[in-house]
């Protein structure tokens, strides 16, 4: 029994040696933007960034973890250290650039789409964005629209079915099975955002990032990232 | 109705229920410390029982819930930073990042999800048990004032010390007039308890907001529209049975505290 269990400190204490500091990478999602990052059934993490961050972790030989938080704290939490990466559809922006760092994108930049409950008109329209996202600073920016902001995906939708806001502007990955399964249909044109969707680190955690960096360039050269793409998100372009 | 996700959602009427379970006796206790402390007779540990009675009375409970739980958990951090790694050269505020070595993590980076599940709870219990510490502390300080003075003045004159007649007389009578703020402080407790969820705790307000949400297909094999309203309103009855139940039993409390004291009921 003693033997065994100083063989499993031993065991332990080599391990740990040979990962360095960094055993375990926490990476913080949002969890509540289907297709990107939602809970399944069970409860867990899951959606295209769920197998992308299991397979880089892979890759990069770490161990992660999942962690959910709310999106607009997401970048604040990350600052503290509650978890070291965020992995949740987070497109790279300047203002973002600049108080986190990103890893090269892991999507083009990706289609964002107005849905409504029926013909409306955009100028002049309300419409509903979640804080904090490029389409809500992307609604700002519009002559003549009156931007709504909600703290979660899904009161942006919601608003729009009880008519508190004449549209909603999404990604279009998260809208299409919205539109698909209710009464909501795409108006206007398609917009593209951001310069696609990259992990967030902290600035000073230049290692982590690199490391990540390689991972998704890995995953990009033999093609398994542009399968994931087509799988979670068929309305993204491929790289 | 039996997912991973829907048994996630009663286990979190089992995390309201634990913390009003330990955060009731813990804020009891600072408010019995906060009380005695702002009747004491030394001028410097009177200042802080009142002191913090005031501070914390008249900071709004979010306000003071979003600042502690921050504070404190980077103030944990902070002093294991100092302890643990002496030889840390890099500042710890780096613009607006918090950054302390990887030893000094609380808890420690490469600790299970569900440590960190606990030690946010825990953060929480303790801000829940300064805040509504602060409030029982008040109401105890009162009811030590109300117990009348001809029975302190008889316990001076059987020859009982002042700690004598604090454990003995004051502290046994007080009860019953502590008890009408304290039933009501209760009260109030129970209904912080969704603050929870603005901590990050998973509680039932999480869930039920989660679970409530449109589920379309292919992300689930049960799909529905948005119905938070129905899952809000299980809370709403959840929340109104538990305060019934306290009302019930905090009545019969105070019958049987009131037996054969002369107090007006």
């Amino acid at each position: 029994m003693k033997t065994l269990l100083l063989g499993t400190a031993a065991l332990a204490l080599s391990t740990g040696m040979a990962l360095a500091q960094q055993d375990t990478v926490r990476l913080g999602t949002e969890g509540a933007y289907p297709p990107y990052n939602f809970l399944n059934d069970d409860g867990e993490v899951a959606g295209f960034e769920r197998e992308l961050g299991d397979e880089l972790c892979a890759r990069a030989e770490l161990t992660c973890e999942w962690v959910t938080n709310e999106w607009d704290s997401i970048i604040p939490n990350l600052q503290s250290g509650n978890y070291d990466v965020i992995i949740a559809g987070m497109s790279i922006t300047d203002e973002r650039d600049e108080v986190i760092d990103f890893t090269q994108p892991y999507t083009q930049p990706d289609p964002s789409s107005f849905a409504a409950m029926g013909d409306v008109d955009l100028e002049g329209g309300v419409i509903a964005a979640q804080t904090g996202t490029i389409q809500a600073s992307h609604v700002a920016s519009m002559d003549g629209a009156t931007l709504v902001e909600f703290a979660t995906p899904e009161e942006t939708a919601a608003a729009v079915r009880n008519g508190e806001a004449d549209a909603v502007l999404a990604d279009k990955a998260f809208l299409v099975p919205l539109v698909e399964n209710s009464e909501m249909q795409f108006v206007g044109e398609d917009v593209l955002l951001g310069g696609g969707i990259g992990m967030g680190l902290r600035d000073s955690d230049d290692e982590l990032t690199e490391q990540f960096d390689a991972a998704i360039q890995s995953m990009k050269d033999d093609g398994t990232l542009n399968e994931l793409i087509e799988k979670w998100l068929p309305e993204s372009a491929t790289f | 109705m039996t997912t991973g996700k829907h048994l996630a959602f009663y286990g979190s009427f089992g995390t309201v229920l634990l913390l009003l379970a330990i955060t009731a006796p813990t804020a009891l206790m600072f408010g019995l410390g906060g009380a005695v402390a702002a009747r004491s007779r030394i001028p410097p540990l009177r200042m802080i029982g009142k002191t913090y009675i005031a501070i914390v009375r008249g900071v709004p409970d979010i306000a003071f819930f979003l600042f502690f739980v921050i504070a404190l958990d980077q103030g944990i951090e902070y002093l294991r930073h100092q302890i643990v790694c002496p030889d840390w050269t890099q500042p710890i505020r780096q613009g607006t990042e918090f950054a302390v070595c990887a030893a000094a993590k609380t808890p420690s980076g490469n600790a299970p999800q569900w440590m960190h599940e606990v030690y946010g709870f825990a953060i929480a219990i303790v801000t829940f048990a300064i805040v509504f510490g602060a409030f029982a502390a008040n109401v105890l300080f009162g009811a030590m004032m109300a117990v009348p003075k001809a029975q302190l003045e008889t316990a001076a004159a059987y020859g009982l010390s002042r700690a004598q007649t604090f454990r003995r007389i004051v502290v046994p009578q007080m009860w019953v007039y502590a008890l009408p703020g304290l039933s009501n402080l209760w009260m109030v407790l129970i209904k912080a308890t969704p603050l929870l969820f603005l901590l990050g705790i998973e509680d039932i307000v999480y869930w039920a907001r989660e679970l409530g949400g449109t589920k379309t297909p292919g992300f689930t094999d049960y799909p529905h529209g948005d119905w938070r309203m129905w899952y809000f309103l299980a809370l709403l009855i959840f929340y109104l049975a538990l305060t019934r139940v306290s009302e019930v039993v905090l009545d019969r409390l105070m019958t049987r505290l009131t037996a054969g004291q002369a107090v007006a009921r």
